[in-house]
């Protein structure tokens, strides 16, 4: 019990950092996730073959190889002096954008081919008939697996505390090094996730009836 | 049959000079069906041509190759003296020009039947938004539909949907109206809503090109019946030649399992 009233201030710098990391990480992976998904149903050969490398080279490696590759080559190689927030927010949504991508694509294709026929002879460009036709209507079905998506993300971040940000499971590392009993420890910050991701399921479960209603 | 008897208008007058769209030599095969056959086919501007044939003939494929929904294999396809385009933005710009209507609608789903009017105006067309509803309620008036503007599609009837469909094409100002059975997925009692919409348009003098089962229609609206079976254009006549003297076994013997019932 002590654990929490002790150190109450460093466990919400970390509830607050997994919070950011995960909305940070979040809109990258979902502006990228429907950039690639984009790519990937597009009728330039081009784009569709970047769009698969980008899928299968993120969807397959693991987490922790990509946030060694964020701290260590990326820093290196490109961009020196980049907070470790920005540095796993960038690792973190990279990866997930990969799976957000498939997610929308298994919507753009449950909607009828009609519709983007429709638009296509009314003589809209590719681009157009993918955002103003189908993707508003793929978004529906793209919310449940998104939701599962975005939770997972919310989970991943725990990695980020391993390379020095702030963030939740961070903390857990820093009470049990000052000899508080794990139990405890561990329980309170599953009880701070359970806050995070209970939101999660909760926005997208009003965001999906607010879309049936729409039609 | 559906029975519509409208008197034939345009038929009659000469339709203005010019061949709008030409295909030549258009062949397309469907991995190993060869569907289009060597097709040749000419459209004159204001001409209304009616694609009839058996099922599984390649008439749907022939009409969306026009707007290149199908591609070609080979032959060329132009329409005002302009060869198609490859997929692109050259393309989109000519599709504007050339109206589509499904046999499904495929009106969008998610958009009222007043925005599925507006919409190709004020995105492709960069119409200004009052200047696009007033005409899109206008042609919604003009196919009966104009109570209907702010509801959505699934609220309507096929026959109602369909003519919001036509109503959409024409908000483009097309210079050529493909239809791709656009009564084959309606109710009997819908389907002449639909074609007297058509029989209309026919009238004011719109290129046309409709591939229907509704003999009917092409009796009364058509300058030109096109029969195809197995992929090629068999026969080419005028209604009344093609429907009192066919000259081919094979429409003969299409027309004698239809039109005897």
């Amino acid at each position: 019990m002590n654990v929490l009233l002790d150190h109450f201030p460093e466990f919400r710098d970390g509830f607050i950092g997994t919070v950011s990391i995960t909305a940070v990480s979040s809109v990258i992976a979902l502006v990228l996730g429907v950039l690639v998904a984009g790519f990937r149903v597009s009728p330039v050969p081009p784009l569709r073959f970047f769009g698969t490398l980008w899928v299968n080279l993120l969807r397959n490696t693991p987490l922790t190889l990509l946030f060694l590759v964020s701290f260590f080559v990326v820093p290196e190689i490109f961009f020196p002096g980049m907070s470790p927030f920005v540095l796993g927010a960038l690792a973190l949504g990279f990866y997930t954008s990969a799976f957000v991508a498939e997610a929308v694509r298994s919507g753009i294709s449950t909607v009828p081919l009609g519709q983007a026929e429709a638009a296509r002879s009314l003589g809209m460009t590719f681009s157009q008939t993918l955002r103003m036709i189908v993707l508003p209507q793929a978004t529906r079905t793209v919310l449940p697996p998104l939701s599962s998506i975005f939770i997972a993300l919310t989970k991943n971040s725990a990695i980020a505390g391993a390379f020095s940000v702030t963030e939740l499971f961070g903390w857990t590392t820093l009470m049990s090094e000052q000899g508080y009993a794990i139990g405890p420890i561990f329980v309170w910050v599953a009880a701070a996730y359970l806050v995070v991701t209970f939101s999660i399921s909760g926005i997208f479960r009003v965001l999906e009836r607010r879309m049936e209603v729409a039609r | 049959m559906s029975g519509v008897s409208v008197t034939k208008g345009s038929k009659d007058a000469v339709p203005a000079a010019g061949d709008l769209v030409v295909l030549s030599n258009v062949n397309k095969h469907f991995g190993a069906l060869h569907v289009l056959q060597d097709i040749d086919l000419t459209i004159a501007r204001g001409e209304v041509v009616v694609v009839i044939g058996p099922s599984g003939s390649g008439k749907s494929t022939l009409c969306r190759t026009i707007n290149r929904l199908e591609t070609i294999d080979s032959g060329t396809i132009t329409i005002d003296d302009r060869p198609l385009p490859q997929e692109g933005k050259e393309l989109a710009r000519l599709r504007a020009d050339v109206g589509m209507v499904f046999q499904s609608f495929n009106l969008f789903a998610h958009k009222t039947v007043l925005e599925n009017v507006m919409l190709g105006q004020v995105k492709v067309r960069r119409t200004e938004k009052k200047a696009a509803e007033t005409k899109a309620r206008a042609l919604l008036d003009r196919v009966g539909v104009g109570t209907q503007a702010d509801k959505y599609p699934a609220q309507l009837s096929g026959g109602q949907q369909q003519r919001v469909a036509i109503a959409r094409a024409l908000a483009m100002d097309p210079k050529v109206m493909l239809f791709d059975e656009p009564t084959s997925a309606l109710d009997p009692e819908m389907i002449n809503e639909v074609l007297e919409v058509m029989q209309q348009l026919a009238r004011d003098g719109m290129t046309m090109v409709v591939v229907t089962h509704e003999m009917g229609f092409a009796r009364s609206a058509a300058n030109r019946v096109v029969f195809m079976a197995d992929g090629k254009i068999v026969e080419q006549a005028t209604p009344e030649e093609f429907f009192s003297n066919p000259r081919s076994d094979r429409a003969k013997d299409f027309l004698s399992k239809i039109l005897h019932h």
